[in-house]
């Protein structure tokens, strides 16, 4: 394998295939992600779009194909070794520890996910969840447990959980889902401020609007392929992309 | 120390004087011998609570692990004569080991297929002790107790001091957990394994380890068992009463704090007692399953809930 030079992708997915028994959700897929891009992944229900996530993130293992992140093969790694290498993600349908308030979500976050030394004392870490939650604008929200949160402070609870495990790149599985457009553009712009941040980000989306204001590049799966891979304009544009979503 | 760990060692210091004190002051050995009983199902409880409440786990093999502590000092004992405290202590490495290799191989299944597994390791350790001739198989085997340290008027007495000290040593061990990090961990794990997973907790092993710590502390709790009966059987050694009684103290103390399975552990440790004294023992199984039922229903998170609840209200109340 070669070493990462500076014009290596941060993220390389080489023939990646995964079944299910008979049905095959990701067909040898293969695609690179360059430093600091801001990707688009859209399909319709179905296409693959979470699989693919699970597989980069290691919550599935891959069957063949491999997974490079950062010119290192971690293909074999579990999904912790994967977040303390700089992977982070949200979930579709949100997952916080509901037994905890918000800030002691992030606080797993960095007893876990960074490197030991990075905090030496309670109150920077404190510092350092208090920081993260206020940038998402959840500063008055830190001691109030996970369950009593609306929709789109849980969404954003997820983005600040995954911040503070210090990515390089982090995944956003729908983020979007559910909220109001007012709502939609909140966590927009959250998200690209974090890309100002040389944070690379994946966002999967159905909301076009959103996509195509935050991609620099849109990969669009159907059946577990690559239909459509390019500016997001070209992608919008290309007839596959059309059927697979109007089905016309 | 931080501030807040110096009342918790100025009441296990009490704790420690007293059970000390005890045993100077009183002669008569019933008192030693039923709150031995209930001191070792704090321990148990405690160390229970370790990877069934923090780490939401649920273990039916409470009996597997102080039948082991049990055999191990039966074995002890009757192999090389060795000391009690030497004893405890093997029956600590045992049960570490034995917490090792069980959850490496079943703490990958989740929920309820780890229980089943847990029930399934009790039946296959206490059949190969059933069989096995120098422990006396499944007649059982008969233990002469050594002298008794200078210290203390009797053996039972300084038994009870034994178990009061692995109290002690239980709880600091839970308590640690609860307030550092592991415990952050097995509590992000309970709440959800994936999003832990994806948040950097390396599950498998937070969940080992706990397995471990809580598998040494329930063996370390039999040792003192066999020389307590100075008779020890395969039936009741391992006897699945242990596991039901142990879950039912940590659910209805709570499961949350450290002081929940302790709090479970005394109150029904207690009527055990006393519904064995005065009525029979066969009530007080009846007793623990109509009590864990009520709880269950009224009381999900135990006494620990029910007081955090009571607080919580009095707090929104005054604000």
């Amino acid at each position: 394998m070669t070493p990462a030079g500076p014009e290596a992708p941060l993220l390389r997915i080489g023939a990646l295939t995964k079944k299910f028994g008979g049905f095959v959700a990701l067909d040898n897929i293969s695609v690179e992600i360059p430093l600091g891009q801001r990707f688009g992944l859209i399909g319709p229900n179905g296409s693959g779009k979470t699989t693919l996530i699970h597989c980069i993130s290691g919550a599935f293992r891959t069957e063949p194909g491999t997974v490079v992140f950062a010119g290192e093969d971690i293909t074999p790694l579990a999904p912790h070794m994967r977040t303390r290498r700089g992977i982070a993600r949200s979930f579709q349908i949100p997952r916080p520890f509901k037994s905890m308030t918000v800030a002691e979500n992030l606080k797993v976050a960095l007893d876990f996910a960074t490197v030991a030394g990075d905090f030496t004392s309670v109150a920077e870490r404190s510092d350092s969840v208090m920081s993260i939650l206020t940038r998402m604008g959840l500063a008055s929200k830190a001691n109030v447990s996970t369950t009593k949160l609306s929709q789109v402070e849980l969404r954003k609870m997820e983005l600040a959980r995954a911040l503070a495990t210090r990515p390089k790149l982090l995944i956003s599985d729908e983020a979007m889902a559910g909220l109001s457009s007012s709502e939609v553009d909140e966590v927009l712009d959250l998200l690209l401020s974090l890309a100002g941040q040389d944070i690379t980000i994946i966002m999967i989306e159905h909301i076009m609007q959103a996509v195509m204001r935050f991609s620099q590049r849109v990969m669009c799966l159907d059946a577990g392929k690559i239909i459509a891979i390019g500016a997001p304009d070209e992608v919008m544009a290309n007839p596959r992309v059309q059927e697979a979503y109007l089905g016309t | 120390m931080n501030r807040s760990s110096l009342p918790f060692w100025i009441g296990v210091s009490v704790f420690l004087l007293a059970a000390a004190l005890m045993t100077q002051l009183i002669s008569n050995e019933y008192p030693f011998f039923a709150i031995y009983g209930i001191l070792q199902f704090v321990v148990l409880a405690v160390a229970w609570s370790i990877l069934g409440g923090y780490a939401g786990y649920v273990n039916f093999g409470t009996s597997a692990f102080f039948g082991v502590g049990v055999y191990t000092a039966v074995f002890l004992s009757k192999a090389l004569g060795a000391p009690l405290a030497a004893q405890i202590a093997a029956a600590a490495i045992v049960g570490a080991f034995l917490g090792f290799a069980v959850g490496l191989i079943t703490l990958r299944m989740q929920g309820i297929f780890f229980s089943i597994a847990t029930i399934a390791l009790t039946i296959i350790i206490e059949t190969t002790v059933t069989n096995w001739r120098f422990v006396g198989g499944a007649a059982g085997v008969q233990l002469q107790r050594p002298p008794v340290l200078p210290l203390f008027n009797s053996y039972v007495a300084m038994l009870f001091f034994v178990q009061a000290m692995l109290v002690v040593v239980a709880i600091a061990v839970a308590r640690y957990i609860q307030i550092s990090w592991i415990g952050r961990g097995l509590q992000a794990l309970k709440d959800d394994e994936l999003a832990a997973e994806c948040t950097g907790v390396p599950t498998l092993r937070l969940k080992v380890m706990a397995c471990v710590i809580s598998g040494a502390l329930m063996c370390a709790a039999g040792a003192p068992a066999a020389m307590y009966l100075q008779y020890a059987d395969p039936s009741s050694a391992f006897n699945l009463n242990y596991s039901v009684s142990v879950l039912a103290m940590s659910l209805i103390g709570g499961t949350s704090h450290w002081s929940g399975p302790v709090i479970g552990a005394v109150l029904l440790g207690t009527t055990q007692q006393l519904l064995t004294v005065t009525i029979s023992s066969e009530v007080n199984v009846l007793v623990l399953g109509v009590m864990l039922v009520l709880f269950v229903v009224a009381a999900p998170e135990g006494i620990i809930g029910l007081i955090r609840r009571a607080r919580g209200a009095r707090a929104g109340g005054e604000a």
